[in-house]
């Protein structure tokens, strides 16, 4: 393995551990502006591996969506709340582990789906295919799928108007 | 182990000198730019401007910049220390990766090894140019949040939200402004967008009501006046950079003044022609003088365009007076948005019947 090492794989794997890792400090980190920020760390390497896999449009797409605006979002209300360690209120302890237990199911549930998945044993397919490129990419949306992506973006129309009439109450 | 990392090295050598290059040049224009700022405030104002260090003053960056380093470096006590110097650091990092999809000039050649090679002036020439120039932007809001909010001051904090959403609002028209432009283009690829004009009739052309939304967009983007609403000395003491001090600060301000000089390369590239030489057929051009130094002339009119932008900024620091935070709001949400939109519609309804050959 190593003597076929290519700088792809070197980059597959660094992404794998920054994402992982920013993941679990998430959940670890005390402090939840930290949390927002680890938060944004494994989006930029989760981004990185779709343009690992030639997804270069769902690559940057997840960049400015969710990077550069969801989460600043999320930031804007975290620190305008002004939650800080010390006056983050203690969780009751049964709470912690209904918490632990109902996770742990999740995560029960999601391996026994993807072991027997025809995909789990193939390898992460990198740098090939081209239906990640931006043309290839409008032209099944607005061919193949324009049903569906029609009726996502009316779903997406609805949750604004939503938004505006619940904000004008 | 005798393939590991079989690349081309000189590919990468080629390209580290590549981006030393555009990056220390970025540096030194950011650099005078604070000056012509100075200088050309002084004109307006019938002043002199800054006229002690060196013949015409023109030493004074230099001196600006050893003055922001031999300052005391405060760190305020109570702020998170490793987010209070990530802050400045990300702007400035954020402020730089944009130059990378920008092309400066075209084709470079010289032998080397006896072999012949084509350096393009462009550091990555990726498929998805413009999305990336967006996906930075966005992320260059993070420098200012978390400086704002690490400073643990309120008129910081209040600065920094101000700051983000200015520029999440405004980011909006400017990119329905740009999908007018791509329906021209049909590609994202900075590279095409300039070949698309080079001999040809330039897109402002073709967009002006696009390029002007860019325009005001852009002065949004960089927090310039008059939307330089996060920096409002009167409203809220020095905005998110309150409690910096030294290089910190300077790192803040320098950041800015880079994202002037790169959006004003950004506007050039999409609507002005970008490299291209103006009345002059670069074909022909290329043919008498020779590859290289075409490419050099080309980068002379591409520095060239973005310093008349970049003199566009400073004029109109002091000609308008800022905005009031509601109606910089109202500006984007309600005049721009819907402009970029119609703007969108008719490019979309004017291509689709040019493309049907279709005529009224």
């Amino acid at each position: 393995m190593i003597d076929r090492m290519q700088i792809t794989d070197i980059l597959f794997y660094f992404l794998s551990a920054l994402t992982l890792g920013s993941a679990i400090m998430v959940a670890l980190a005390r402090n939840p502006v930290h949390s927002v920020l680890w938060l944004i760390v494994t989006f930029f390497g989760i981004s990185g591996h779709y343009i690992l896999m030639n997804a270069q449009f769902l690559g940057i797409v997840n960049l400015i969506v969710y990077a550069g605006a969801i989460m600043v979002l999320f930031l804007f209300v975290i620190m305008l709340m002004n939650l800080n360690a010390d006056s983050e209120p203690q969780k009751n302890k049964w709470l912690k582990l209904a918490g632990i237990v109902a996770g742990g199911c999740l995560m029960l549930v999601m391996v026994a789906a993807l072991k027997d998945a025809e995909t789990a044993g193939k390898e992460m397919q990198l740098y090939t295919g081209d239906i990640g490129l931006i043309k290839n990419l409008g032209k099944a949306l607005f061919t193949d799928y324009v049903v569906p992506f029609e009726i996502s973006s009316i779903l997406f129309l609805s949750a604004m108007v939503g938004a505006v009439a619940i904000g004008k109450k | 182990m005798s393939v590991f990392l079989a690349i081309d090295w000189v590919f990468i050598l080629e390209k580290l000198l590549l981006i030393v290059g555009i990056v220390s040049v970025s540096l030194v224009i950011a650099m005078y730019e604070t000056y012509a700022e100075r200088k050309v405030a002084a004109v307006m104002q019938d002043r002199r401007g800054p006229n002690r260090a060196g013949p015409f003053g023109i030493f004074q960056p230099l001196a600006d910049g050893l003055k922001l380093f031999l300052k005391e470096e405060i760190i305020p006590n109570t702020s998170n220390r490793f987010l209070f110097v990530l802050g400045p650091a990300l702007a400035m990092l954020t402020a730089m990766l944009t130059s990378a999809v920008i092309p400066w000039g075209d084709k470079i050649h010289f032998t080397l090894f006896g072999q012949d090679r084509y350096v393009s002036l462009q550091i990555a020439d990726i498929n998805i140019g413009i999305l990336y120039i967006f996906g930075v932007v966005s992320a260059g809001v993070y420098g200012m949040m978390i400086g704002g909010w690490a400073s643990n001051n309120k008129f910081s904090l209040m600065a920094a939200l101000r700051g983000a959403s200015q520029v999440i609002s405004y980011e909006l028209p400017m990119g329905l402004s740009l999908i007018a432009l791509l329906m021209l283009t049909g590609s994202l690829k900075m590279s095409e967008i300039v070949g698309g004009q080079i001999d040809n009739l330039y897109y402002v052309v073709f967009q002006p009501l696009g390029f002007f939304i860019f325009l005001v967009c852009s002065f949004a983007e960089c927090n310039r006046t008059p939307f330089d609403l996060p920096e409002a000395e009167s409203e809220l003491n020095f905005g998110y950079h309150q409690e910096y001090s030294s290089m910190k600060l300077g790192f803040y301000l320098f950041a800015e003044y880079i994202n002037m000089f790169i959006s004003s390369a950004v506007m050039v590239t999409l609507f002005w022609g970008g490299y291209d030489i103006p009345f002059v057929n670069d074909a022909e051009l290329t043919k008498n003088l020779g590859m290289n130094m075409t490419a050099l002339l080309q980068g002379l009119s591409m520095f060239l365009k973005t310093g008349i932008f970049i003199f566009f900024f400073i004029w109109v620091r002091w000609t308008i007076p800022r905005f009031r935070y509601d109606q910089l709001m109202n500006l984007g949400w309600k005049v721009l948005i819907p402009l970029a939109l119609a703007n969108m519609i008719i490019t979309a309804f004017v291509s689709l019947f040019r493309e049907h050959g279709w005529n009224f």
